[in-house]
This record gives structure tokens, C-alpha cells and sequence, in this order.
């Protein structure tokens, strides 16, 4: 995902002359591609994502579409309160990119894990989040973002470069999109992000079932859910992330906010995972059912 | 403008905040009137270069006011510069109003809402580099206050503005030597700050902050000056201009009664 990822990024900025890359001293062997090409529109801020995350604040608001680029929780929660005040209430085209979304880093341990994100990220009015789960999904959002820069969240997974979805040219926020090899069921499959990989893994799990991706979402697009999700019988979300304030709770609440009734099941990860050291395969056997 | 109309500036913006703070009462007016010569000179001298009338003209220069906590100084010398009404600042601090009392870019001339303290100068570091990139000329001004630089993000700001060498940006700490329990020094003590930066490898000046002349000179010598970002210690008297609030901190939190605001615009009308 990082090297489709870069390599995009790098085309896009051939035509799009306001991109700007900053990276927290991480990416080596992934970003020099782009650093060769714009030496201008590329900075190195060094191990410093608080002072990273303003710095692109004060660039974007000259006109750049800044993306700050950095692993796990380096690039969020290491800067919260600027993503807070200097990206999101200013509402800057700034994206910040997270490579190791979930637990893609595994055995590197709990400081690596990124599973509150959404989390973090969903609680910003102007934020959207991009989640792709495959290749084609970061091609799709990365054509969005950079047609409508806007305040967002880009999370990567690590080494998936599978392609299990269909590139979608004209992507639109909040939609669900289903997977070439549905087969028309009423009771779906609803992943973000890297979690994908997971599903399409253990598909044995999920006979008569369709599966969906939602590949961006935000705080804007939960009025677009209620008739959504009307079209299914049932609903299971997957999500890489703990189930409190993730994806398949911001459905939930998304739901419940348009007054529908429909009930839906999330397979998240629990807190047991917190204290995990394993990999990303084995943390993610930990995931659970929640009402 | 001559130093007797720089001084009368001077006046009529430490009785407009006084006026604001008084009606509002809202805390922060020592920490406000600490800056007001800073200011004057910056906007009464045109040592920025703004245009009221056109405030997000391509090639002006910026000003952050990173210790936001201050913002009545900064409306009010946008007011008196002439940037939106004087009338407006009566809505400093009230209900429905774009006028918080923490810097709000919606002020016509803020550039950057501040509030959560070490923001403003690692922003600025975005703006002087893409002012670099884009080769173009405008300095970026950033005010600081001493207790701020306990803020972890403004030593990475000040490595990479060095690394960079961002020489149009202007950083100017108001030291006061107060903060919000007591002196600075007895908080966590910033002291040798000037070998601090020095050792950055920021150019460094130490200035009266209160002294007109002298502050238009430390600038003037910053913008004289390529290579380095700069840095201008500016040693100032919290609670400036209002005898009974100087050098007091209970003044960081208080707001005048009655008799206290009376007091006051005497003394500034003397």
C-alpha cells in the first residue's frame, strides 16, 4: 500500500504542483521516488510530528496540499491537540498519512499499534477519513483527496498491495462499494481499511454474504447511512481497531442518529489485544463479535 | 509616526483593552498590556507590511500572536490600525461573537487562532518555509510568551528553523519573567535563554520592550540581517502602563471593578 501509495502521489504531483511532502524521518526506501522528482515540495522535518503537523498547517495555508507522512500513532496522537487546532478548526488541506494502520506491526508492539485512530480522527468535524483496503482503494482516494483537498486522515496498512476491489474513478464519500464476486445477498460484509485483507482471508466465515468496502468516511457522512444501510438485512462491520469509538460504533451512532431502528454487529478488536505482542495475523484472530 | 503619536497609540490601545477586559471580565489584561509596545511599533511603524483594506493581500507579511491569551492587545491595535471599526471591540468576549478572547483568525488580520501555547511558532516555521519555496520576500513575525517556551514543540520549531535558515522569521519572546503561578524562574526557569538560542544557532538580540526607539532598531537590525532566524528577547513589565497591575500576578487572572477601571483611565489619560 506505501509504495502505491508514493508512486501515485509522485504522478499526481507531476500535474498538481501545490502537493507537499513532509515525512517525520520515516519511509526509507519508499519516499525517495518523490523527493528525486520535487526536491522543492519535500521536507524531512526530522522526529518531530508536533512541530511536523504545524509546520504543514503553515504551508497549507499558502496554498499547499500538504501531506505529512509518518508510521502507527506517530503522525495522531502524537499530535492531537495540532490536528485539533491548526488543521481541523482552521480547516486546512493538510492529509496525514499513516503507514501501519492497525496492527500491521505486530511484533513491533503497543507503541506501534494503530488502533484508536479512528478514533481520534472521527471526533474532528472536518476530517475525512480515508481508509482504503487494497490497492485500488488508495489510487481512488488519493484521486479524491487531491481533487477536493480538505482537513484527512489517510491510513495504510503496511504490506498489502493485493487488490481485492475494483477501482472506483469518481469515488464518493460515505458510499459503500461492493466487491466484484457479490452475489446480490441481503446480509453484507462492511469493512474499512486494512481489515479487508482479513475478511478476504477467512471468506469461509462469511457464506451468503456480500461484502462492501467503505473507503472514506467522516463526520459529515453519517446522515448518508440511515439509507444505506436500509437496502440490507443485516450488517456485520470490520474494523482493525478496538470497537469503542471506531467504525462499527460511528455506524452505529450514525444510524441511531437518522432514527432507524436496525440493529448491526461490529468485529472489532478488544482491549485484550493491548498487551499483545504478535503478529498482525495472530493479533488479529483476537478480533470479537459486538452487539 | 512620531514617538509622540507612537506613544498616544500606545495609550488609546491599552485603554481600548482596558475598556474590553473591563466590560467582558475576562482575565489576561497584564499579559495584554506586556505587548502593546511590541505591537505599536510592529503595526505603528509599518515595520509589517499589511494593508487593512486588504488583509489577505499575496504579499504582506504575517503575524502570529502564538500567546493568544493576549488577543484583546492584538484586536485592539488591528482596530486602531484600521482594520475593522472601533465598535467592534465591544464584542470582545461576548455571546455569539467572533471576538474570543484567545486569538481568533475570524478577526479580520489575525492570521492564526492561538490559545493552546507553543502553535504559533512551529505554524510559522510553515509559513516562513513556504514563503522560502515559493521565493518570495515576507517576513513572519511570531510573539512568544517566556513561560510559553516550556512548550516541547517550540524547541523542535526552533531546531528546524535553524536547520533551515529561515531568516524571515522574526520570533519575539515577551519576557515578563511572570507566568501563571509566580515568576518564571521559580516555575522552570528558561534562563541562559540567550546562549540557549545562540547555541540553536539563532541570531539573538535582547531589547526594553517597552522602549520604542530601541525596539524599532532590534528590528530593523533583524530584517538587516540574512542567514539566521532570529530571535529578540524583549524584556518587558507585565501588567505595562497600569501602576497598580505591573509586575503583579494575581493581574494574569483578574479583571477591574469599578473603582480599579476608574483608576486606571486616569492614569492613561494623564
Amino acid at each position: 500500500m506505501r509504495n502505491t501509495f508514493i508512486n501515485h502521489l509522485t504522478e499526481l504531483a507531476k500535474e498538481n504542483k501545490n502537493i507537499f511532502l513532509l515525512v517525520g524521518d520515516v519511509g526509507y526506501n519508499v519516499i525517495e521516488k518523490f523527493k528525486k522528482y520535487f526536491p522543492d515540495r519535500f521536507l524531512n522535518v526530522g522526529v518531530a510530528e508536533q512541530n511536523m503537523t504545524s509546520i504543514a498547517a503553515g504551508l497549507a495555508s499558502q496554498g499547499y496540499h500538504v501531506f505529512t507522512y509518518s508510521i502507527a500513532n506517530f503522525p495522531t496522537f502524537r499530535c492531537a491537540e495540532q490536528i485539533r487546532n491548526d488543521i481541523d478548526y482552521h480547516n486546512l488541506p493538510v492529509t496525514i498519512v499513516s503507514v501501519g494502520g492497525g496492527v500491521s506491526y505486530g511484533n513491533l508492539g503497543y507503541s506501534h499499534h494503530a488502533i484508536q485512530d479512528y478514533g481520534l480522527i472521527r471526533m474532528m468535524p472536518n476530517f475525512k477519513i480515508a481508509s482504503p483496503g487494497d490497492s485500488n482503494e488508495v489510487i481512488s482516494v488519493l484521486n479524491y483527496l487531491t481533487k477536493s483537498p480538505q482537513p484527512s486522515y489517510l491510513r495504510l496498512g503496511k504490506n498489502t498491495e493485493n487488490n481485492y476491489t475494483s477501482y472506483k474513478k469518481n469515488i464518493v464519500a460515505g458510499k459503500w462499494y461492493p466487491l466484484p464476486s457479490n452475489k446480490g445477498h441481503e446480509n453484507v460484509i462492511l469493512s474499512t481499511g486494512t481489515s479487508l485483507k482479513w475478511v478476504m482471508n477467512n471468506i469461509e466465515r462469511f457464506k451468503k454474504k456480500d461484502i462492501y468496502t467503505l473507503p472514506l468516511w467522516g463526520m459529515s457522512e453519517k446522515q448518508k447511512q440511515k439509507s444505506i444501510s436500509r437496502q440490507f438485512s443485516s450488517i456485520i462491520t470490520v474494523e482493525d481497531h478496538l470497537y469503542d469509538c471506531g467504525f462499527g460504533s460511528w455506524l452505529k451512532e450514525s444510524i441511531n442518529f437518522s432514527n432507524t431502528n436496525r440493529s448491526i454487529q461490529s468485529l472489532a478488536l478488544s482491549t485484550e489485544v493491548t498487551s499483545m505482542v504478535s503478529s498482525e495475523e495472530n493479533i488479529l484472530k483476537k478480533m470479537r463479535i459486538y452487539n | 509616526m512620531k514617538k509622540k503619536n507612537i506613544k498616544k497609540l500606545a495609550n488609546n490601545i491599552r485603554l481600548d483593552l482596558l475598556k474590553m477586559i473591563f466590560k467582558s471580565q475576562s482575565s489576561h489584561i497584564a499579559s495584554s498590556l506586556s505587548i502593546v509596545d511590541l505591537l505599536v511599533v510592529l503595526y505603528g511603524k509599518k515595520i509589517i507590511k499589511f494593508d487593512p483594506n486588504k488583509p489577505n493581500l499575496s504579499n504582506r507579511d504575517f503575524f502570529i500572536l502564538s500567546k493568544g491569551h493576549a488577543a484583546a492587545a492584538l484586536y485592539a491595535v488591528l482596530a486602531n490600525v484600521g482594520y475593522f471599526s472601533k465598535r467592534k471591540l465591544l464584542e470582545y468576549g461576548r455571546d455569539n461573537s467572533n471576538f474570543m478572547t484567545h486569538a481568533s483568525h475570524k478577526v479580520p488580520g489575525v492570521e492564526f487562532s492561538t490559545g493552546s501555547l507553543g502553535h504559533g511558532l512551529p505554524f510559522a516555521c510553515g509559513l516562513a518555509i513556504a514563503k522560502k519555496r515559493k521565493k518570495l520576500s515576507n517576513y513572519v513575525y511570531v510573539i512568544n510568551s517566556d513561560g510559553e517556551m516550556a512548550e516541547g514543540s517550540n524547541w523542535e520549531a526552533i531546531l528546524f528553523a535553524a536547520h533551515h535558515k529561515l531568516d524571515n522569521l522574526i520570533l519575539i519572546i515577551d519576557y515578563n519573567k511572570l507566568q501563571s503561578f509566580g515568576s518564571v524562574d521559580s516555575t522552570l526557569g528558561i534562563e541562559p535563554i540567550k546562549s540557549k538560542f545562540l547555541s540553536f544557532g539563532w541570531n539573538v538580540y535582547e531589547t526594553n520592550g517597552h522602549n520604542y526607539k530601541k525596539i524599532e532598531q532590534v528590528l530593523l537590525s533583524c530584517k538587516a540581517t540574512k542567514g539566521k532566524p532570529k530571535c529578540i528577547i524583549a524584556n518587558t513589565l507585565k501588567g505595562k502602563g497600569i501602576s497598580f497591575m505591573e509586575n503583579k500576578v494575581e493581574w494574569h487572572y483578574k479583571y477591574p471593578n469599578k473603582i480599579q477601571f476608574e483608576q486606571a483611565v486616569k492614569e492613561l489619560t494623564l
